[in-house]
């Protein structure tokens, strides 16, 4: 079997990186974020990205250290808060933007990994999303009609990974992760933990192997909070 | 003396509307106020888009995980029936119609139910979200809002000025100064409740929309 192991995420995005390439990237703000991945895609230097991911990431962390460095063109998101390198491309024009309602997003995806090339959705019908889209009512109901997303690279980051690229993720770690690592045209996994063929209970595994083309283990994991909120134990 | 209702009132009034074995989505802000007033006698399960059912409250310091947080990005933790999901399964149990209730904030509401809480033209965008999904997705919409914005302006309209979240979308409207009910296939809201302290001509004197009374 062709190996998919890869030493490290520089070498894993060899040979698969082009200027003006699509990239998807899992995640959801930066839970569950390739980070890894991302930091190599800015040693390498990649440019004129189009992103596909549901966040931009935050400044200096996530798909914001791609906005530092230019790299980035456009970006396909449902959500870009809190990061004010993007809000100044975005202004300034620097930078392209094309907001999709996050569950239009992830059916994008989903479709575009499953060779659905459009899909009928009630979702943003009589607003700014319907614009200049097909309309059809289905049962007396008016829908619109979004078309399926693939990438030229999907990166994800998973919790468990095996040599054969099965991949279990954790919590609500997992979010776009999966749906991702089925649109790409190559996909690259980044772990936690591999473990040796067989670990993984077949039953439980969440990303079945023939989706990801490399795998690699994640050289160290940051995990920043964007939102930290506690309780205090009562004395 | 107190006119209207606080923020914590208008939550109280809002989880009043939840039945047990409910599965519900509270939008970030004043909505998530209401996890705190769902009465003991009834279970509700609560969503998070990001791909969770069954959200516990804040971790305690130890109990701190990077890999659990809600759509606002803020740690929780789970409970005995949480489970976990994708965010592409998190949006077909929304637009497929499994959630009984989702409880939203607002910028504008019509008199007809529709929803802006997402674009104010002219200032940077940060993108709608979940939230339209949502409002064709759920069985039934409830608003929790100020009635009147900052600078005095009614909030409740004849129509909407900004952008469109949703269109003949809201259900259930609780302001600071009144409930108003919109039941499908109504088109118009129909005053159900009066904060206290709350005059008919106060009501009437911020509020843009016409309603039944």
């Amino acid at each position: 079997m062709a190996d998919k192991l890869y030493p490290n995420a520089r070498a894993a995005l060899e040979g698969v990186v082009f200027d003006g390439m699509t990239l998807l990237s899992g995640g959801f703000g930066l839970c569950g974020i390739p980070e890894n991945l991302i930091a190599a895609l800015r040693e390498i230097g990649v440019k004129r990205l189009t992103c596909v991911s549901n966040n931009a990431g935050v400044d200096g962390f996530g798909l914001g250290l791609l906005l530092e460095t230019r790299q980035i063109a456009k970006m396909i998101s449902s959500y870009v808060g809190e990061n004010r390198e993007f809000e100044r491309q975005y202004l300034a024009e620097e930078l392209q933007l094309e907001f999709n309602p996050q569950g239009t997003l992830a059916e994008r995806i989903r479709a575009g990994g499953a060779g659905i090339p459009g899909f009928y959705t009630r979702t943003g019908v009589g607003t700014l999303v319907s614009e200049g889209k097909e309309h059809k009512v289905f049962n007396g109901e008016e829908y619109i009609l979004e078309t399926g997303i693939t990438g030229d690279l999907a990166i994800v980051k998973a919790w468990k990974g095996d040599p054969s690229g099965n991949l279990v993720y954790r919590k609500t770690a997992r979010n776009f992760n999966p749906t991702m690592a089925t649109a790409g045209r190559v996909t690259i996994a980044e772990v936690e933990q591999l473990v040796p063929a067989g670990e993984l209970d077949p039953d439980h595994i969440h990303t079945p192997g023939i989706y990801v083309n490399r795998i690699i283990v994640g050289e160290k994991y940051e995990k920043r909070i964007e939102q930290l909120t506690v309780r205090k134990r009562e004395a | 003396m107190n006119i209207g209702w606080t923020r914590e009132q208008r939550a109280a009034r809002a989880a009043k509307e939840l039945k047990d074995g409910y599965y519900v989505n509270l939008g970030i802000g004043m909505p998530t106020l209401v996890a705190n007033y769902i009465p003991d006698d009834i279970e509700v399960t609560l969503h998070s888009e990001n791909g969770m059912l069954g959200i516990g409250p804040f971790p305690y310091e130890d109990q701190v995980d990077p890999d659990l947080i809600n759509a606002g990005k803020q740690t929780i933790t789970e409970l005995p029936n949480t489970s976990y999901f994708s965010s592409q399964n998190s949006f077909a149990m929304i637009r497929g119609g499994h959630f009984n209730v989702s409880i939203l904030g607002a910028m504008e509401v019509s008199q007809e139910g529709d929803l802006a809480n997402w674009m104010i033209p002219g200032k940077m965008v940060k993108g709608m979200g979940g939230a339209m999904d949502l409002v064709v997705g759920v069985k039934k919409i409830i608003v929790l809002m100020d009635h009147n914005s900052k600078s005095g302006k009614p909030k409740f309209k004849r129509n909407c000025d900004l952008p469109l979240t949703g269109r003949h979308v809201v259900n259930l409207i609780v302001s600071d100064l009144a409930v108003f009910e919109r039941k499908s296939p109504e088109r118009r809201f129909r005053l159900v409740e009066l904060a206290p302290n709350v005059s008919i001509d106060h009501l009437l004197a911020s509020t843009d929309a016409e309603f039944i009374f």
